[in-house]
């Protein structure tokens, strides 16, 4: 659709959700731009989580819009909108009975792409996400350590080459050094693959390292927007919450030993 | 004398592998599915389980004099055995299809459903080869427990070892007992190694 929002791959207008009596998500408004990482800030139980289910429709939201390319969700066939977005959890969720390769070849499966284009196309990500096709393709995911487990989610995610991918803490259960990795590696991704990303942590450190742009979501509510350097100068209460918590690291690590 | 007991084992034994095999493949055949089809209805499940279990807990001996008296499904022989003999099969099989399939990690799930598999393609890639080894065991305690009851049926008639054991306790010929009771327990104890044989080959693959 080539009009002036052509670069518009996600819009969400007013979207709410509920779940019994508990508003999960309140009038959210947000826009994913084509090569944007639009991160989803927030403690656990703001509504980070829900609003990334309701985006591939895993959730049914309440009220409100969202728009994938231009066309509304409710049009789309949820089968087919999954198939467009690359999805990451923070487990993993790898089929366990299942190979790297045949993992990593999911999407395009159940897109029936031919076996040798699959082939090709599982072999690159792989080589994409660090892991040798000719060493990990015929692995089970029992044999590979956490950080190996998340490439392979990312390259699966990726595989059909989906206009948008959604993330969810899919570097939380990491050890600090392997999450470092993989967060350089996924810059390094997306600088290369320019897609558009919806990310949630809970992590500041990592959405201020990740993303393009910050959304700070308080008890189902957008309470900040802002690109990573305005989200520094963010005055709100809980972006400031979520500050402090940067400058104590800040201040720890550049303090002089005591004794000196 | 010797050669002809030795034939009468051998004999009944069929007789009692082909109850047991007849109930068995009949109760998977209904389990295995019926539990597929619960695991998409969760209000059917609690009757189900509810009945599987409720037939569980009628004495064997009890539920072969029950059966005898229906027209159609009762009567001597072999039918009315089979049908108790399923009867009993029936739980342990569609309880652990059901908690296989239910079993099967929730990220595991939630990431197919986000990848945009179709809810049968779900259940075929997915549910239901990650509950394999769940339905085996199953199946072998189902078998097991079967080929134990299997020498009951005799009493109604349908042959099997039972009819040893049963010729044992009215000549009081403990000789006799044991030329039922042994090779059925032989039989348990082969299918219950060669069942979690297959269970781990293919809980390997």
């Amino acid at each position: 659709m080539p009009n002036a929002d052509s670069a518009v791959v996600l819009e969400i207008r007013n979207l709410s959700c509920r779940i019994g009596e508990r508003w999960i998500l309140r009038d959210i408004n947000l826009e994913v731009r084509q090569g944007e990482a639009v991160v989803l800030l927030g403690r656990s139980g703001c509504g980070k989580t829900t609003l990334l289910k309701c985006v591939n429709g895993l959730i049914e939201p309440a009220g409100g819009e969202i728009r994938f390319q231009g066309k509304p969700a409710s049009e789309w066939d949820p089968i087919q909108l999954r198939r467009r977005m690359g999805y990451v959890i923070q487990e993993g969720g790898l089929f366990p009975h299942w190979t790297v390769s045949a993992n990593v070849g999911l999407v395009p499966e159940l897109e029936n792409w031919e076996p040798p284009v699959i082939e090709e196309r599982v072999r690159l990500l792989l080589d994409m996400v660090g892991l040798p096709a000719s060493e990990f393709g015929p692995r089970y995911p029992r044999q590979l350590s956490g950080g190996q487990k998340q490439r392979v989610g990312i390259a699966r995610a990726l595989a059909a080459d989906p206009p948008l991918l959604l993330l969810d803490e899919p570097f939380a259960a990491l050890d600090p050094i392997t999450r470092l990795e993989l967060q350089k590696q996924f810059l390094s991704l997306r600088s290369a693959v320019g897609k558009a990303a919806l990310f949630v942590t809970h992590d500041v450190r990592e959405a201020l390292m990740l993303g393009t742009r910050i959304v700070l979501l308080k008890d189902g509510a957008i309470d900040v927007i802002a690109d990573p350097v305005g989200f520094l100068a963010a005055r709100t209460e809980e972006a400031r919450l979520f500050l402090a918590g940067l400058e104590e690291d800040w201040r720890r690590q550049n303090e002089p030993t005591p004794g000196r | 004398m010797n050669q002809r007991l030795a034939g009468e084992i051998l004999s009944l034994s069929g007789e009692h592998l082909l109850l047991v095999l007849i109930a068995i493949g009949v109760a998977g055949s209904l389990a295995v599915p019926g539990a597929i089809a619960l695991t998409r209805f969760a209000s059917l499940r609690r009757w189900m389980l509810g009945f599987a279990n409720v037939v569980q807990t009628i004495p064997s001996l009890a539920l072969f004099g029950f059966l005898l008296p229906l027209p159609f499904i009762g009567g001597i022989g072999q039918h009315t055995a089979i049908i108790a003999l399923c009867l009993y099969a029936l739980l342990p099989i569609l309880r652990n299809t059901l908690l296989g399939i239910l079993g099967v990690d929730r990220a595991v799930r939630e990431s197919a459903v986000a990848m945009g598999m179709t809810r049968n393609q779900i259940l075929w890639h997915v549910e239901f080869p990650l509950a394999v080894p769940a339905i085996l065991a199953g199946l072998r305690i189902a078998t097991v427990a079967t080929i134990g009851t299997a020498t009951i049926a005799a009493a109604i008639g349908a042959g099997g070892l039972g009819v040893f054991i049963f010729r044992g306790i009215a000549t009081v010929d403990n000789t006799t007992i044991l030329a039922g009771a042994v090779p059925a327990a032989v039989m348990a104890l082969v299918a219950d190694e060669g069942l979690e044989w297959i269970e781990k080959r293919l809980s390997r693959a």
